[in-house]
């Protein structure tokens, strides 16, 4: 018995052993985003954002005198792929931070595990309120979907004068939903109409919403979807010939790629804009065509963000204890962001500006800039 | 008034891509008594074609020919798909057939995948897209198009099946295969044939379909084939007026249901009436009600 007991604990003992003998020169950022699929657009320009900065970070002598390392892997958007790739990252890789979980339902899935296993997560990309809410270490660099939907509601009403909307939204995806919620709510507010016009996710056909719309004399379109479904829709309003101003949310960014025509003239709230001419803008636009051949999005321009804040409060914390990081984000203040200064509120979320971006000749054009608001 | 007459218009435009699908299953159905669950994959290979035929060519394509050689190029899948896949399995229980194709249909749509990437490609309209005005509406032009070209190749096809030799032939195997061969018809040309017949109106579909959605993607047939199954159902599966009949009822219902209850309730009501019809009148509503052979 004695000697079992013996074999037991050995072996034991080398199981645990073994498990935290993996390479511990570098500092891991784990990347989750769908890499592949329909979404793969955001999750792409994610992995590139997070990976052009630790390339910089690295060339500038690294965090903690380690050189920093990106590891991607995709999720499709999907919850349970994303919560497989998770695990992947926490026991495989041994990730010291996540960047990541691109899509606020994908990261909504891995948030309580990341919470169990404490390790610091910073969501470039994740704007559902609920994403920081009762979770010490998870923290995002992006404003949230209810502060984007107001904001597109303030400007709708203040700079558009408009006074009837319509609200088409996914209902099947939170991130759509949020953001029609808090455009609506700002509406009540003000004593505004609207009228909310759902469609599902499995949806390809919105000509009988576009036909009420275009028969309902709305003022404006809040469309809060991502560019998917947004050429979709546009492109059939374009056919009908609906003749309404449309105004989208973040999820937009990337538009004027293949549907710069429909898009024309439509305004939606961004993180940062290409044309911005502070220097960290450009550079960054001028570093990551280079690297990539193409322009970044909003969304690489956050996952760059994600990286060196998450490098600064390494640095700050001066060790990859996950409490120190933790402690190390909530006191940042990182200022020299492309995406507009980060610094976290009691929840984690970002106090940050927005942009209002109109699409003119397939081109983003400032339009207006909100200065930031404390909640 | 105006409102319905415009939602009607959007239901026709729904329902001819319907109507052209459902052809596929019902004229297969007819033939061989196999459901085609890989037709659905047919009108997105169909699409994709198109795709390439109109975008990556180094010169341009007239809109006419895009269409005919995409659909010759669905046609000739869907004969290869038969002869791989179905033909062996003729004389085995239909259940078997039944999988084959539903492994078909996941094979296709991987394969897709493969090819092409699960990344959508951007279909643009490959005419003109400002509104024709007619009678005080605006109907967008492709509309026009989809529901004056597949009508005429429904015309078409009511034609050649009606009227002409081989659409004899086809008649005849549909009736009583084993009598057809002792007449001296080529079965296999003639099943060949209905494959080639049905792939290139579901590709016509996928045309259309893209081209109205503006996107192609590996799993874009799924849903409308499911749509057009039950159309056929519904319209009588094996009669190729009733699965006309049948797209077009099914597209006018979707769209009347998105424009006047909820598009919550799209997919509720046109699977609920799937079951209603199997439950009530299994053999649709141009469907003859054949006796069980003793």
């Amino acid at each position: 018995m004695k000697k079992l007991l013996l074999m037991v604990s050995v072996l034991l003992l080398t199981v645990t052993l073994s498990a935290c003998g993996s390479n511990d020169n570098t500092v891991r950022l784990g990347v989750i985003g769908p890499l592949t699929g329909e979404y793969s657009l955001y999750g792409v320009a994610v992995e590139n954002g997070a990976k052009l900065a630790a390339k910089e970070i690295n060339a500038a002598g690294g965090i903690l005198d380690k050189d920093v390392e990106v590891i991607a892997y995709d999720s499709k958007g999907d919850s349970t792929e994303g919560v497989n790739a998770y695990n992947r990252l926490r026991d495989q890789d041994e990730i010291h931070a996540l960047i990541g979980g691109t899509f606020s339902g994908v990261t909504l899935a891995i948030k309580d595990l990341a919470v169990q296993d404490n390790i610091p997560v910073l969501t470039p990309t994740a704007t559902n309120p609920d994403v920081t809410l009762d979770a010490a270490n998870v923290f995002r660099a992006c404003y949230t979907d209810s502060y984007q939907g107001s904001t597109a509601a303030v400007f709708a009403a203040d700079e558009l004068d408009v006074t009837n909307a319509a609200v088409m939204y996914n209902r099947d995806d939170p991130y759509s939903e949020g953001l029609a919620d808090a455009f609506m709510a700002e509406f009540d507010a003000r004593s505004l109409d609207y009228t909310a016009f759902e469609f599902g996710a499995q949806d390809d056909d919105y000509s009988a919403l576009l036909t009420n719309i275009q028969s309902g004399g709305y003022d404006a379109v809040f469309l809060p979807a991502y560019v998917a479904e947004v050429g979709a829709v546009l492109t059939q309003a374009d056919a009908q010939g609906l003749d309404v101003p449309f105004i989208g949310g973040d999820g937009w960014d990337g538009i004027e790629a293949d549907y710069a025509s429909v898009a024309d003239g439509f305004y939606f709230v961004n993180h940062y804009a290409k044309t911005d001419e502070a220097a960290v803008v450009q550079d960054f636009v001028a570093n990551y065509t280079e690297e990539y051949g193409e322009a970044p999005n909003a969304l690489a321009a956050l996952a760059y963000d994600a990286v060196y804040a998450m490098a600064e409060a390494m640095e700050n914390a001066g060790s990859l204890d996950p409490d120190d990081i933790t402690a190390a984000l909530s006191a940042l203040e990182f200022t020299n962001a492309v995406t507009g200064s980060i610094k976290f509120d009691a929840n984690g979320d970002p106090i940050k500006s927005i942009t209002i971006i109109q699409v003119v000749d397939g081109l983003h054009e400032v339009y207006a800039k909100v200065a930031a608001t404390e909640e | 008034m105006e409102l319905f007459i415009r939602q009607l218009i959007n239901g026709l435009n729904t329902g001819s891509i319907y109507a052209l699908v459902a052809i596929g299953y019902t004229m297969v159905y007819g033939i061989i008594k196999l459901i085609n669950f890989a037709h659905g994959e047919i009108m997105m290979f169909g699409a994709y074609f198109a795709f390439l035929l109109a975008f990556t060519l180094s010169f341009n394509l007239p809109f006419l020919l895009v269409i005919v050689l995409s659909m010759s190029f669905a046609a000739i899948l869907g004969v290869l798909i038969e002869r791989v896949a179905y033909k062996k399995l003729r004389q085995a229980p239909r259940i078997s057939a039944l999988i084959t194709a539903i492994g078909m249909s996941l094979f296709l749509q991987h394969l897709a995948q493969l090819i092409f990437g699960s990344t959508p490609y951007v279909m643009k309209p490959l005419i003109d897209t400002t509104p024709v005005v007619l009678f005080n509406f605006a109907i967008p032009k492709l509309t026009l198009l989809t529901i004056g070209l597949s009508i005429l190749f429904m015309l078409l096809l009511s034609f050649f099946v009606l009227k002409t030799k081989p659409g004899k032939a086809m008649r005849a195997v549909s009736q009583d295969k084993e009598a057809a061969i002792l007449m001296g018809i080529n079965v296999d040309n003639v099943i060949s044939m209905t494959f080639a017949i049905g792939s290139a109106l579901g590709a016509l579909g996928g045309i259309f379909y893209a081209m109205t959605y503006s996107q192609i993607y590996p799993t874009m047939g799924v849903l409308p084939g499911l749509k057009a199954f039950i159309a056929a159902v519904f319209g009588g599966i094996g009669s190729i007026g009733g699965a006309m009949l049948g797209g077009y009822l099914i597209g006018i219902i979707e769209t009347m249901t998105k424009a006047y209850i909820s598009s919550k309730w799209v997919d509720v009501i046109v699977f609920g009436l799937l079951i209603v019809i199997l439950l009530f009148k299994p053999s649709g509503i141009l469907g003859k009600n054949t006796k069980e052979k003793v």
